[in-house]
């Protein structure tokens, strides 16, 4: 449905075919990161802090090192000093000392789980028995979790050289405070003083884990030449290398990182956590060796998404039109400074056209491990507050909630809140699919609430390098450095044989590894099929070029009077317009004519435009319980031209499902000694296929200009809206109106029976 | 995962003897919960005595009136005896709550039991139906009611060398009803933040002769509770009858603050449900009767 | 301490591999006999990724022995398809786009075809319910339910005499 106006014919792109790797995925012949195995191959294992914060006397290791089967310990004080340079990780950045001192403590641990030491040994068995005979002798520090309390003027400093940037002057105390940034324009102020309505309120939100099902694991072998292999599962094999090689002082050549299939990331694995360690104990022990995280590990030391806590003023004038907003969000950074403020500031108003505002965003440091990316970092938390209170406002004024988006939804040509104009995005396209749709009108039952958001995401293009080449028989062979996290070799395969115009059959995809390949940034930032697409698009053009100059050569005619087809080369020259030339026949001279027929494409594009969607979430709460239970779920997307339609659905799908978790149940717990109480998925208490609804999806396909198949990011936009559009259905649904996630049993119950 | 020995004797006193001859020896049934803590750290067992290679452990049989489910029978096979989840629907449904289909596959009644968690599914369903256990040890055999068994989390009242061999249900009685609903924030695969088992007999005009009220999740082992059934017991489960049941067990419920839930939550929760469970127990009994 | 030795039939074939008294099945069979495609994602009987089908049930793998296995019968991923014949399930997963990252997927195709061998028409409710020990991140479940009901339908076409 909503098919745009200027709807092109494609014939791959826009159809579902079988993905290039799915066979290999649906009978586990798969290789993962946890599944490689290199020969003669050690097991490594890392002990890790049980304390939230402690000063790290001493480490002994003398007895784990003694044990039969070690073959090496390494500690912080392997690692090598670095620099304090900004690395960039992803989407983000990090300082490299702290990238360093997060893969392994030095003076200070920082949280429960943060590394200490690290053990090789010729089994598994044997590397856990000698973590516990390493003697750590730990000065335990008070701990701080919560925001407002890292924030307090007493709270424990967790570093003594980070002063609050963004700032002027910059104070001269170190503070947990490691960021501030603010951005508006007009005068929200007095705006609000005009307005006609306002509301105010606070909301929060928990931290939550990506939730990817495999866990981090890497083999490193060092050899005596200086040379590394690493085999790894990551968004970006390229910034597994360079951090690897920043952090260990080593040449970006002399490490080759071999991308294994990913089984989940969703911005939790542009980073490193193991991949240094393996190396120094390779390096020590002169074989390879393996790390693998536990469930457990994972929660405790990698990167969750940071809980918030958003205070925000909305004023609106008697239509509907919101004239002013002012809002102050703290984001936890964990243990390191983050720069997720960043985005949630820039994407907090961005679906909205909105002429006074002041976003103030902050980061602050606290004994929990650093956050990561997770899906639209930033975005989820803030937009959660923007569209609850723009509910309220709807409620005060007795508005259709769709109309007041509408009515403040930001169109192509109006400046965002940098003063930037807005592309071509389709937020109006979206919200009139939702009012059309037939849930935003269907009938609630009894103790059901209907809630509706919006979101949007910026989405990115960023550096790639495709590959394209022809086998002698006329296949087509597609190279990228951009690891599949989700089905993009299908979308690769499928633009390359548009280009082509050969047969989506004839297609087939690999992920190169650091040394085959140019540089490629991470798979993240729903940047892939954009960007590595259109360093695909570009080779293959290349490539028809090429042919079209052999066609011509053959045909002793111009190469501008060969035009390319389905056909393959086809002759424009007068009296010879009945030659073609097959790309079977053409790739056949490959081996004695005219040499192989290949191109590169590296890109790092611009014309890439936000993503918008607009949720509808129904949910039934039980009065006596508490219980909120979705029932029916739509989740509207402005997703440009779908390249591959069920992987589409599926980001949209995934996206809304995992807001959903977000806004129901999911949580970082600790218990008061600072240390994580619910490392598992018992009680971490993701969404099980019971929970949820079939999620009916709407793709609005308003084609990107700056991109040949008008390609527009889709994975991150979903998780946006469903914190918002679950909220506000529970709040309708229970009567009161609840402003912190998640809403588990007992507060949704505690709301609803205060006086109890 | 550290453990010296794995046995797996094929006779009660086989298992007796090397359960009483290793210094810390433990019984497997499902494992569902004893390989998750000795991964986890919390349990590392020199000696692992697998218990479901002896007869007398494995599957449902008829005892007299009443059943005999094998220790180290897993929940799956409960559902599948179709006698059993006839007398004991509560019974049946509260040890196919527990964890996954993977994890019913694998799961006992006897490992549920011992392993002394005070959120056990099916220990409040058992309580309420009146079971009791059989047991085996060094000093031969005893028989104990089931609520006897766990005395904190985590522990219970065996003696070193001891386990169970079979949980005995007596049979339901015309105009009987079991019934047993819990509490989770999830659908699926969560630990009970409330649990409550209720077995009540009705005779011909509705009125309840007979009740038991059983409470899990709510203190440190599951909880027969009496007041809640006498304020059951002469009634027809009016609403001042449910009311005055919701009391007695909100009344007698010792519960904590933790992950899973409020202490406040659970003292109001334990109510709701166990007057749910008594109208679902109650439906089944008139139909019964 | 002393190794035991196994002996079982794995995916039709006997097999047969020594282990440690406290290692999981599902260590033995990634470690020991290179069958991979079952996956560790928590260890704890929480994610399903590491589903086998034991002597006809299915079972977490990281839940049981390798002990234990003595002289069962056991039903891996890699066994799903016959040769290289792709089972219904396996096709209509990928038919569905059921899977993104496909780390969860071998446990929800051996968890699947064990539903569909033992329920031959499952409504969506059983079908969610069957699956809540299997967790997937990637697809919200949608469209691996839509796999499942399309597969049942497959299989109960099939079954069905001409």
């Amino acid at each position: 449905m909503n098919a745009p106006e200027s709807k092109r014919a494609f014939r791959y792109v826009g159809t579902r075919p079988v993905r290039p790797d799915g066979v290999e995925k649906v009978t586990g012949k798969a290789i993962y990161g946890p599944d490689y195995q290199a020969a003669n191959m050690l097991h490594g294992a890392i002990l890790r802090s049980p304390h939230a914060h402690a000063r790290v006397r001493s480490i002994d290791t003398k007895k784990a090192e003694a044990l039969t089967g070690v073959k090496a310990v390494v500690t912080g004080a392997d690692f090598p000093t670095t620099e304090h340079i900004i690395m960039a990780v992803g989407e983000s950045s990090s300082d490299l000392v702290h990238l360093s001192r997060n893969c392994m403590a030095q003076d200070k641990v920082l949280y429960d789980g943060h590394a200490v030491a690290a053990v090789a040994a010729t089994s598994d068995e044997i590397a856990r028995e000698a973590l516990d005979l390493i003697e750590v002798d730990y000065e335990v520090l008070p701990h701080v979790l919560g925001i407002e309390e890292a924030l307090a003027d007493d709270a424990p400093v967790l570093h003594d050289d980070v002063f609050t940037k963004g700032v002027n002057p910059t104070p001269d105390k170190p503070s947990n405070a490691a960021m501030r940034v603010e951005m508006g324009k007009g005068d929200p102020e007095k705006a609000m003083a005009d307005a006609d309505v306002t509301v105010s309120g606070r909301y929060t939100c928990e931290a939550v884990h990506q939730g990817y099902i495999e866990p981090h694991a890497c083999v490193s072998a060092w050899d005596s030449d200086g040379q590394v292999r690493i085999w790894a599962s990551s968004q970006g094999h390229f910034a597994v290398r360079s951090l690897t090689a920043k952090i260990l002082l080593i040449s970006e050549a002399d490490i080759r990182v071999t991308p294994l299939e990913i089984g989940g990331g969703f911005g939790g694995k542009t980073t490193i956590y193991l991949e240094p360690v393996a190396t120094l104990l390779s390096k020590k022990s002169g074989r390879p060796v393996r790390l693998a995280m536990s469930r457990a590990e994972v929660f405790r030391a990698s990167g969750p998404a940071p809980g918030a806590v958003i205070d925000i003023t909305m004023g609106a004038n008697k239509d509907g039109m919101i004239t002013a907003v002012d809002m102050e969000f703290k984001y936890h950074a964990g243990a390191y400074p983050a720069i997720t403020a960043h985005s949630g500031a820039s994407s907090a108003l961005s679906h909205y056209t909105i002429e006074n505002s002041r976003v103030i965003g902050w980061e602050v440091l606290c004994n929990r491990p650093g956050t990561k990316a997770y899906r639209a970092p930033g975005a989820p938390q803030s937009i959660y507050a923007v569209e609850c209170a723009l509910d309220e406002i709807a409620e005060k004024l007795g508005m259709d909630k769709i109309e007041i988006r509408l009515k403040n939804a930001a169109r192509p040509g109006d400046p965002n809140i940098m003063g930037i104009p807005q592309g071509e995005i389709g937020y109006v396209e979206c919200l009139e699919a939702a009012r059309d749709h037939p849930h935003w009108s269907a009938p609630l039952g009894p103790n059901q609430g209907r809630g509706i958001a919006g979101g949007a995401w910026g989405n990115y293009g960023g550096p790639s390098t495709a590959q394209v080449s022809i086998a002698e028989d006329g296949t087509v062979l597609v190279t990228t450095g951009s690891p599949d996290i989700g089905g993009s070799r299908a979308a690769m395969a499928m633009m390359a044989a548009e280009t082509l115009q050969v047969p989506y059959e004839k297609v087939r995809v690999a992920i190169a590894d650091t040394s085959s390949i140019g540089y490629s940034m991470v798979t993240g930032g729903s940047r892939t099929t954009f960007a590595t697409g259109l360093a695909v698009t570009n080779a293959s053009n290349e490539i028809i070029e090429n042919l079209k100059g052999r066609a011509a050569n053959i045909w002793e005619v111009n190469a501008s009077e060969v035009a390319w087809g389905e056909e393959g080369a086809v002759c424009l020259a007068e009296g010879k317009t009945d030659e073609t030339m097959s790309l079977a026949a053409l790739a056949a001279r490959t081996t004695f004519m005219v040499g192989a027929i290949g191109a590169e494409s590296s890109v790092n594009p611009g014309g890439f435009l936000p993503g918008v969607g607009v949720h509808i979430c129904d949910t039934e709460v039980d009065p006596e319980t508490g219980h909120a239970k979705v029932v029916r779920y739509t989740a509207i997307q402005d997703v440009g031209q779908p390249i591959h339609p069920d992987y589409v659905e599926g980001q949209m799908q995934g996206g809304a499902v995992q807001g959903i978790g977000w806004a129901l149940n999911e949580a970082y717990l600790y218990n008061d000694k600072g240390c994580l109480d619910n490392p598992g998925f018992l009680d971490y208490r993701m969404p099980v296929a019971s929970d949820v609804p079939m999620i009916d999806t709407v793709m609005v396909e308003k084609f990107n200009p700056g991109h040949p198949y008008g390609i527009k990011g889709v994975g991150e936009v979903p998780i946006v809206p469903p914190l918002g559009a679950v909220a506000c259905s529970v709040s309708e649904a229970a009567g009161v109106r609840m402003r912190d996630l998640p809403l588990t049993p007992d507060r949704v119950h505690e709301a609803m029976h205060p006086d109890d | 995962m550290p453990s010296q020995a794995y046995h797996a004797p094929a006779t009660v006193d086989e298992a007796v003897a090397l359960l009483s001859g290793e210094p810390d020896a433990r019984p497997l049934a499902g494992g569902t919960d004893l390989i998750v803590q000795m991964k986890s750290g919390r349990n590392a067992p020199d000696a692992i005595v697998d218990l479901k290679h002896i007869a007398a452990l494995s599957g449902v049989h008829r005892n007299g009136d009443g059943f005999a489910i094998g220790a180290a029978t897993a929940c799956t096979a409960l559902k599948n005896d179709a006698a059993l989840a006839a007398a004991w629907p509560g019974v049946v449904e509260a040890a196919n709550l527990i964890g996954s289909v993977q994890v019913r596959n694998r799961a006992t009644m006897g490992g549920n039991l011992c392993n002394a968690s005070p959120a056990a599914d099916a220990v409040p369903a058992l309580v309420a139906a009146g079971a009791t256990c059989l047991i085996a040890g060094p000093a031969g055999e005893r028989e104990v009611p089931v609520e006897q068994i766990p005395i904190g989390p985590g522990h219970t009242s065996l003696a070193p060398g001891e386990f169970v061999v079979e949980i005995r249900l007596p049979g339901q009685v015309a105009g009987g009803g079991d019934a047993y609903l819990r509490s989770i924030p999830r659908t699926e695969m969560d630990i009970a933040v409330v649990g409550a088992g209720v077995n009540l007999v009705l005779d011909g005009s509705g009125t309840c002769t007979a009740a038991r009220v059983s409470i899990g999740a709510v203190a440190p082992t599951v909880l027969l509770v009496e007041d809640a059934a006498a304020a059951l017991i002469g009634s027809k489960l009016d609403d001042a009858a449910l009311d005055a049941m919701g009391k007695a067990v909100s009344a007698a419920c010792n519960p904590i603050d933790d992950k899973r839930g409020t202490k406040k939550y659970r003292i109001a929760m334990v109510a709701v449900l166990a007057r749910r469970t008594a109208l679902i127990a109650r439906e089944r009994a008139g139909a019964a009767s | 301490m002393s190794k035991i030795h196994v002996t079982t039939t794995i995916n039709g074939d006997e097999s047969e591999f020594l282990c440690t008294p406290g290692e999981t099945l599902l260590d033995a069979l990634r470690n020991r006999l290179g069958l991979t495609g079952s996956k560790e994602g928590c260890g704890s009987g929480d994610c399903g990724a590491c589903t086998v089908v034991m002597d006809g049930q299915m079972v977490c793998s990281c839940l049981v022995l390798a002990a234990e296995a003595q002289g069962t019968t056991i039903d891996t991923v890699e066994g799903v398809a016959e040769g290289s014949e792709l089972h219904p399930v396996q096709q209509k997963f990928l038919e569905r786009g059921a899977l993104q990252c496909g780390f969860c997927t071998p446990g929800f195709i051996v968890a699947s075809k064990a539903l569909l061998d033992h329920n031959p028409d499952p409504s969506e409710t059983e079908i969610r319910y069957w699956l809540a020990g299997n967790l997937c991140r990637c697809t919200g479940y949608d469209k691996i339910v839509r796999a499942v009901q399309d597969a049942a339908a497959e299989l109960r076409q099939e079954r069905t005499p001409a």
